[in-house]
């Protein structure tokens, strides 16, 4: 096969040979060459096939708007599919290949879907799979259940490895006082203008080297710009794409770090996340060359003008020998001149009867003809022509490629981004972007100047507009009028094709054709954004940069209407695809969110604890002996903790200092019951309610000292109630001389619970007499020392109902600490338990924790009205008793027993009444475990009317999840030691 | 990406804040009616334009704000904490 490499053109290495696969092929490229040119130099026509029917697909452009040319990169685990090959750098040993086709992209079998278009036509999911009505109605889901998986089989992209990524990914972050998105000649303008006046700037550059369309001119050279971009200071991010704008002017940028290298170093990452946070941002993103609507335009062969000039000029690749270039505007004829200079026999037809060019007269202009249908199937034979002022086939003129212009379309996504929606230019056939507010400007083609002084003048005044509005000079400037052209466009969006069923597409990626939108005007879609989700216009990765205004303009031209009164659909982030992995950056595996340990972490695990998460927060969850399982484990603690003794870590709890003059105050304020009487050297257990009436949290006080207070709270609510207390002090209550800090990190927490807790720390404690009962009743708080003159604080709370202590250290003497209480514990047969221990414990007493107290139960509901102080008002007091509060069939808390005491239950049951099983019963269970005590399975939850209404009724569990069904009785949640006989000891 | 100016820390990610709520509520007393406090905590203006809102600065330095945010376009006005005494230091420290 010849190739299509010409010498003397191109700006790629030719003494570097690359080498590379094309389904299972080897080829040869150069240094310099995306695969796109590779593929065209080595004359390989076809690329993929289509979404839905199937066709073959060539090479449409150069660039990120690329909707033909998507490929598979790579293999196994670092398969990349739907890479466009039009911005796949080339690198030694890169394997490609083609998707979306079977066997091959030049043989595919489902290529018989061309056949049956007329059944895939715009909306064929909907009609399909709705059911056939009268007869299938509802029945729908089931057909699309069942046919599924052939279609998404059939219709589609490439395929994910479905192996985890091997590779690493980065987020960063960067500032700067300007950021210059595209290195065109408006963008560098702009970028070396504000670098003069001393502004910090960033250019971002998506493209491997910098020059923007200027890449596709014979004589451009960017080393000299890029020599001068450096001396400024100017931060240069080539391979970078700003895929989307954000408020207060934060970019996001994907850098493309190792995609093209061959080996990449294992220690860098593939791809990096900026963050970038500017205080001006200039957008010269440049302007996307549309193709124009008429039958077969999709052949392998059909082209950009302005790719065709890139592959010549960048690439030294000659992409035909005898092209017609179809197009309604003079962009194209700088290229025509080339392309003819370069060997090939050009013809240009020109929709446009009436303009004058200059041209170097070496090839043939047909002025008032617009292409009709292209001939050939696999590639092109011949194409069919018409004048442009009554369209029908007048000639035929033989060819192997056709370039289309049908005008250009700035790329105003990054404004759209920002909800800017751009006005239609009718001089120039184009969205042109709108003004805005914030701080952000569009440049160059973007906002649509043709020509390159233009283009530079327009950067600069972007600078001065960015240095007025930062406030830094009061400069006058204007910007260049759009267009730029000697002869005005003339708009051409189809050819309409005489016969019936057409292929001519509107939207090549997502098979979309002219007859398609016109289907969705017959039905009804006429909103572009149902027009959109009706069609599948302009979806999929390429976003309808090329085809979108063509719908539009049919659209606008079947409602009688102009494409500005049809408006357009918003164009949202990302720019260009950003990988899943990009987005994660390290945030993976264990690093998915932050880890939490206590200090004595390696303490539990050197002592044999297996660990589970809570919240953040790694906790012991059960202490196996050799070959016990969790429910041995967890029962064999639970029992010893009843019989002499048990330690488990509680350092989890969030754990807050409450100091200054009014904190008694303030705890009366925010608890539920009072705390106003509570001496020095006692703590009380506190229930906290939100403004609504609701449990928020429980937890301890312990009054250290007259104003000072040590609070604790649950593991999981202890960041939000420490923000609650910040808000109350700050927002609410200004007025107190109350302070509050965190000490949760600083205090390692330990219980000893269990009858012989105190004659264990009675030999871990300096003085043995601090933890006497007379010394240490129930509730009490000390400060004290532990043997080796370890400063400490120890309260005689139980959360298991037995006689039980919480003791605190500094967490630098956490493992001293466990050491010391674990070697005295062991003395009496104790034991370490874990967390499952510490939740059959407290189920047996029917303590609450957050499995009840879930946002939606109040104290009443909870058994704890008690609590719930009538003396004084708290936050919540006023509301606990509002409307559906007070219903007599509120669900209160209860204890669950079996009535088979052999039978067992699950967290998540229903509680249903006999003959009535179904909706969500009367109630539900909440925890459960098997209690060692009373050698069966127990449960806490609720019950609507409470222990009064059904304690002699036979209720039904109901547990539809597992398929699971038992008889239950409603107990007192007080399962055992009711009257507290062993806490008090 | 919202950026706040904290008057302690200086611009900040929004990330580095949790939103509060209504920063014009006033607060009845405790021992107010039912009523009074169904208004305070249940009853909001939903606002087209700039409003004034609590952020805690809870990643920094822990600080509740008043915050005056358009709600059309995440313009930020003002950023003041939300304690009139510290109101007073920032202000004078101006």
């Amino acid at each position: 096969m010849k190739t299509r490499r010409i010498d003397n053109y191109g700006k790629i290495n030719r003494d570097k040979i690359l080498s590379f696969s094309w389904d299972k092929k080897n080829y040869k490229g150069f240094e310099g060459d995306t695969l796109a040119s590779a593929l065209l130099a080595n004359n390989i026509g076809i690329v993929g096939r289509s979404f839905k029917y199937h066709r073959p697909r060539g090479i449409f452009s150069s660039g990120v708007e690329e909707s033909g040319a998507l490929v598979t990169i790579g293999s196994k685990d670092r398969r990349d599919p739907n890479v466009r090959a039009t911005t796949q750098e080339l690198y030694n040993g890169l394997e490609a290949s083609g998707q979306n086709a079977f066997p091959n992209v030049n043989f595919d079998l489902a290529g018989i879907n061309n056949y049956l278009g007329r059944f895939f036509a715009a909306g064929f999911y909907y009609k399909t799979f709705m059911g056939i009505p009268p007869l299938e109605w509802g029945k729908g889901t089931a057909i699309w259940m069942f046919f599924e998986k052939f279609i998404r089989k059939a219709a589609g992209m490439g395929s994910a490895s479905g192996l985890p990524d091997p590779d690493t990914y980065e987020h960063a972050h960067d500032f700067c006082d300007l950021i210059v998105v595209g290195s065109g000649p408006a963008g560098v303008a702009a970028a070396i203008e504000a670098a003069e006046k001393k502004l910090d700037v960033i250019l971002v550059e998506q493209d491997s080297l910098i020059g923007g369309n200027q890449l596709a001119e014979n004589d451009f050279d960017n080393s000299q710009i890029k020599n001068q971009l450096e001396n400024l200071g100017i931060k240069i991010m080539t391979r970078t794409t700003a895929f989307g704008l954000y408020d207060n002017c934060v970019v996001g940028l994907l850098e493309r770090v190792t995609d093209h290298i061959s080996a990449p170093n294992v220690n860098i990452p593939r791809q990096r996340f900026w963050t970038i946070r500017a205080k001006h941002i200039i957008v010269g993103a440049g302007a996307i060359e549309r193709h124009i609507a008429f039958n077969n335009n999709d052949i392998p062969g059909v082209m950009t003008v302005n790719a065709s000039k890139h592959y010549l000029n960048r690439y030294g690749v000659l992409t035909g020998k005898r092209i017609v270039i179809a197009t309604n505007n003079d962009s194209v004829y700088e290229t025509a001149n080339q392309l003819s200079e370069a060997g090939a026999n050009v013809t240009v037809l020109d929709s446009r009867t009436n303009f004058e060019i200059e041209t170097n007269k070496s090839f043939e202009i047909r002025k008032g003809y617009v292409p009709y249908n292209i001939n050939g199937s696999k590639k092109i034979h011949s194409l069919d022509i018409s004048k442009s002022e009554t369209i029908n086939k007048s000639e035929t003129i033989d060819c192997d490629q056709v370039l289309l212009s049908g005008g250009w379309s700035p790329a105003v996504h990054l404004l759209s981004h920002r909800g800017v929606k751009p006005k239609w230019d009718y001089n120039n056939a184009c969205f042109l972007p709108s003004d805005t507010k914030e701080n952000i400007t569009m440049v160059g083609s973007s906002r649509g100047l043709w020509n390159k002084n233009d283009c530079i003048a327009s950067g600069i005044a972007g600078t001065t507009d960015a240095l007025n509005r930062l406030g830094i000079s009061k400069t006058n400037y204007f910007f260049p009028k759009p267009g730029g052209w000697k002869n005005p466009i003339q708009p051409l969006y189809e050819v309409k094709y005489k016969k019936s069923r057409s292929k001519s597409f509107v939207d090549y990626q997502h098979d979309v054709t002219t007859d398609d939108v016109r289907l969705a005007h017959r039905e009804g879609f006429i909103s572009v954004e149902h027009l959109k989700r009706y069609t599948t216009l302009g979806m999929a990765n390429d976003q309808g940069k090329m085809g979108n205004i063509i719908g539009l303009s049919l659209m606008a031209e079947l409602l009688n209407k102009e494409i500005p009164e049809v408006g357009t659909t918003v164009f949202r982030p990302p720019y260009t695809p950003v990988s899943i992995g990009a987005l994660s950056g390290r945030n993976v595996g264990k690093h998915f969110r932050p880890l939490r340990v206590t200090p004595m972490h390696q303490w539990n695990i050197d002592h044999g604890a297996k660990m589970i998460e809570v919240g953040l927060y790694q906790r012991p969850w059960y202490y196996p002996k050799e070959n016990e399982t969790l429910s041995d484990s967890y029962i064999r603690e639970a029992s010893t903790v009843r019989k002499t003794v048990g330690i488990c870590d509680i350092t989890s709890l969030g754990k807050i200092a409450i100091q200054g003059p009014d904190s008694t105050e303030f705890l009366n304020r925010i608890y539920s019951n009072s705390f106003s009487k509570l001496q020095v050297g006692k703590a009380r257990y506190g229930i906290m309610l939100r403004d609504d009436g609701i449990v928020m949290d429980d937890g301890t006080s312990w009054r250290l000292a007259e104003n000072e207070y040590f609070m604790t709270t649950s593991t999981g609510e202890a960041a939000k109630v420490m923000s609650w207390l910040e808000e109350l002090l700050q927002n609410r209550w200004t007025d107190l001389n109350v302070n509050v800090t965190s000490v949760s990190e600083q205090w390692a927490g330990v219980s000893v619970a269990g009858p012989k807790s105190r004659e264990v720390l009675n030999n871990c404690v300096d003085d043995s007499l601090v933890v006497t009962n007379n010394n240490l009743p129930f509730m009490g708080v000390t400060s004290t020392f532990l043997k080796g003159n370890i400063p400490c604080r120890i309260a005689r709370i139980s959360f298991s109902g037995e006689l039980a202590f919480e003791v605190y250290v500094k967490s630098d003497f956490a493992n001293t600490m466990m050491d010391l209480i674990w070697e005295n514990a062991k003395k009496y047969d104790g034991c370490l338990y874990g967390l499952e221990a510490l939740g059959a414990l407290r189920v047996e007493k029917g303590h609450v924790t957050a499995a009840e107290l879930d946002g939606r139960v109040t104290i009443d509901d909870a058994g704890l009205s008690k609590m719930a102080s009538t003396k004084k008002s708290y936050i919540g007091s006023a509301m606990r008793k509002r409307g559906v509060l007070k219903n007599n069939d509120r669900e209160i808390l209860v204890g669950f027993f079996p009535t088979n005491l052999k039978e067992t239950f699950n967290a998540g049951t229903i509680v249903c009444e006999k003959n009535n099983i179904k909706g969500q019963g009367i109630g539900r269970i909440t925890s459960v475990t098997y209690s060692p005590e009373l050698g069966h399975w127990i449960g806490l939850g609720f019950v609507k009317g409470g222990l009064d209404k059904w304690k002699d009724t036979n209720l039904v569990g109901a547990d539809p999840v597992r398929n699971k069904q038992m008889n239950l009785k409603v107990v007192s949640p007080h399962m055992i030691d009711p009257k507290g006989e062993r806490m008090y000891a | 990406m919202i950026r706040i100016n904290c008057p302690y820390c200086g611009e900040r990610d929004h990330s580095e804040f949790s939103y509060g709520g209504d920063a014009t509520i006033n607060y009845p007393s405790l021992d107010a009616s039912e009523k009074e406090w169904t208004e305070a905590i249940f009853f909001r203006k939903n606002i087209k334009g700039f409003q004034f809102e609590t952020w805690h600065h809870s990643n920094g330095c822990r600080m509740w704000l008043v915050v005056e945010r358009s709600t059309v376009t995440h313009e930020i006005k003002s950023v003041k904490p939300c304690h009139p005494d510290l109101q007073k230091v920032v202000e004078n420290n101006k």
